[in-house]
């Protein structure tokens, strides 16, 4: 009779942690690059939003603001980093939601891991995801003649403020899969991320709404990302009339540490009641 | 390695769904390490509720659980450490190969990049995958996912295996090689609880049996007391028996 081997953990609880989450992100780029068009379908977002709001709306809009088309997408690039990131939402959510019904979190549930990594992992994706969409869209913006005009370091500081913006909207996502019947329930609900990506100072300036949406508008989180974003790249951005707009840099840090901190814990909770 | 602590033991089990009744209505079991344990009753008696609190997976509300010496309601990390579970549903993931399941779940079992590698070889090669290791597991047959996923759960070598009707919808040589399985796994000093409701499964792998049914035991003992007490020919006959007179 052979002894059954006892299991040796070995190394800290954050060590530990870390490397799970690694695992797990893994899992989901992996189901990324095994599924192409998946990854392909994901990526056509920035490039779609640059071409329709860059040329099929350019112009119009342009003219709204009394600017040339070629000033405007100067203006909305910005916005459309900040769009992108809030779309991915959508993806978060299904994904979270297959995996409450697939039994995978199950069996993520009943290992020695740790739990936080069960979720930070799908955190973790999306950042890396998010990287490539915005190399993707810097790529996309100065083949039209979008530029950057502050230097390496501010645009890595704004480039830095989209991927916590994203990293807040992944764990909004999470909690939102955990939370919904299934997966058809959160393709359903994802027509939701259409306010909260245009209600924002993202595509058309807050003054150009009509009053009672511009309040709602300055104070999206997105709306923060997109001001402090466009003073990083020195883009045109409209001049800024209320207190969240002047306050934006601080802001666009401050919105989404507070969602993450609001949103993670519920999250956690909700994946423990999972089992009740 | 059989002691004299029984590797699984509860007392008094109870949960309810909110809503709905008891689930189980006072569970208790004492199985012995190094055996496999039947737990045999019809739909809805509350087999994979059990299953489920023990392997960490439900929350109970009152009574008393330990697992490979360990309490289930207080050290749950303790228990997962010790633990494999093959659910009635196979949970692996279907984009993934079989073998980039097994690397990862051996990742998570907190093994090294290398030793996963190693590990899940040895598991592709002993549940006859080899062939299918590099394809998503979406296009596997039933009886493949269900061998994969049984391999998933004997990453670690667990101390206890639950085996949440391991054969369901498996044909007759898939269901044979899953019983040679939780044999061998038995010999080298693994305990399994296994529920079921083949009646032939558990005769021909338990050494003792559990009835539930409507959440309360009904009935214990060797397929053999069982057979006897009702003075039955077989154990289906015993089955119907014992759960209709409860
Ligand atoms: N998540 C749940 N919410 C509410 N009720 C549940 C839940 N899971 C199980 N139940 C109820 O608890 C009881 C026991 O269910 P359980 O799944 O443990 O039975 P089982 O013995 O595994 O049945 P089967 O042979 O059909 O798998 C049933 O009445 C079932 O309806
Ligand atoms: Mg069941």
């Amino acid at each position: 009779m052979t002894t059954v081997t006892e299991p040796t953990v070995h190394g800290s609880r954050i060590t530990w942690a870390t490397v799970d989450t690694w695992v797990v992100a893994k899992r989901h780029l992996l189901h990324l690059v095994r599924r192409p068009d998946e990854l392909l379908g994901t990526l056509m977002i920035p490039v779609m939003a640059v071409a329709m709001f860059g040329f099929v709306f350019g112009e119009a809009f342009g003219v709204a603001m009394n600017v040339p088309g070629d000033e405007y997408r100067e203006f909305l690039l910005p916005g459309l980093f900040a769009l992108t990131m809030a779309f991915g939402i959508g993806n978060t959510t299904i994904s979270v939601a297959e995996d409450v019904r697939g039994g995978v979190l199950d069996r993520m549930r009943s290992l020695p891991m740790s739990p936080v990594a069960v979720l930070a992992g799908r955190a973790l994706a999306d950042v890396i995801l998010a990287v490539v969409e915005l190399s993707i869209l810097l790529a996309l913006g100065t083949l039209f003649g979008w530029q950057a005009h502050l230097g390496v370091g501010a645009v890595i500081a704004a480039l830095g403020l989209l991927v916590l913006l994203r990293m807040a909207f992944s764990w909004v996502g999470i909690l939102l899969g955990l939370l919904v019947s299934g997966p058809e329930a959160a393709m359903k609900y994802f027509a939701l991320v259409f306010p909260l990506a245009m209600v924002a100072d993202t595509i058309v300036p807050t003054d150009l709404m009509p009053g009672w949406l511009a309040v709602p508008a300055e104070w999206n989180p997105l709306s923060s990302t997109v001001i402090a974003t466009r003073e990083l790249f020195g883009n045109m951005a409209a001049p800024a009339t209320s207190w969240v707009g002047e306050h934006a840099l601080t802001m666009a840090v401050l919105w989404p540490v507070a969602i993450i901190a609001i949103c993670l814990p519920l999250a956690m909770a909700r994946l423990r009641r999972l089992g009740r | 390695m059989i002691t004299d602590e029984p590797a699984i033991w509860t007392q008094g089990l109870r949960k309810s769904y909110p809503g709905r009744g008891a689930a189980l209505d006072g569970i208790d079991l004492a199985v012995p390490a190094g055996t496999v344990h039947g737990l045999l009753g019809p739909n809805g008696a509350g087999k994979t509720t059990t299953v489920r609190i023990l392997a960490t997976l439900a929350s109970f509300d009152s009574g008393q659980a330990w697992v490979a010496g360990r309490n289930v309601a207080r050290d749950r990390a303790g228990v997962r450490a010790r633990i494999g579970i093959a659910g009635q549903y196979a949970a692996v993931d279907g984009i993934l190969s079989g073998r980039q399941n097994l690397e990862m779940f051996a990742r998570l079992h907190r093994m090294r990049a290398r030793e996963a590698r190693a590990r899940a070889d040895e598991l592709l090669e002993r549940f006859d995958l080899v062939e299918a290791a590099g394809r998503p597991v979406r296009g596997y047959s039933g009886g493949m996912r269900r061998r994969l996923d049984l391999a998933v759960s004997l990453i670690r070598s667990p101390r206890v295996l639950f085996l949440d009707e391991p054969t369901t919808g498996l044909d007759p040589r898939s269901r044979i090689e899953v019983w040679d399985a939780v044999r061998e796994l038995a010999d080298s000093g693994t305990t399994v609880l296994l529920t079921t409701q083949y009646l032939e499964e558990a005769d021909r792998l338990c050494s003792r049996i559990t009835m539930v049914d409507r959440g309360r035991v009904v009935a214990e003992g060797t397929p053999a007391e069982l057979k006897s007490s009702v003075g039955g020919r077989d154990l289906d006959e015993a089955f119907l028996l014992i759960t209709e007179g409860a």
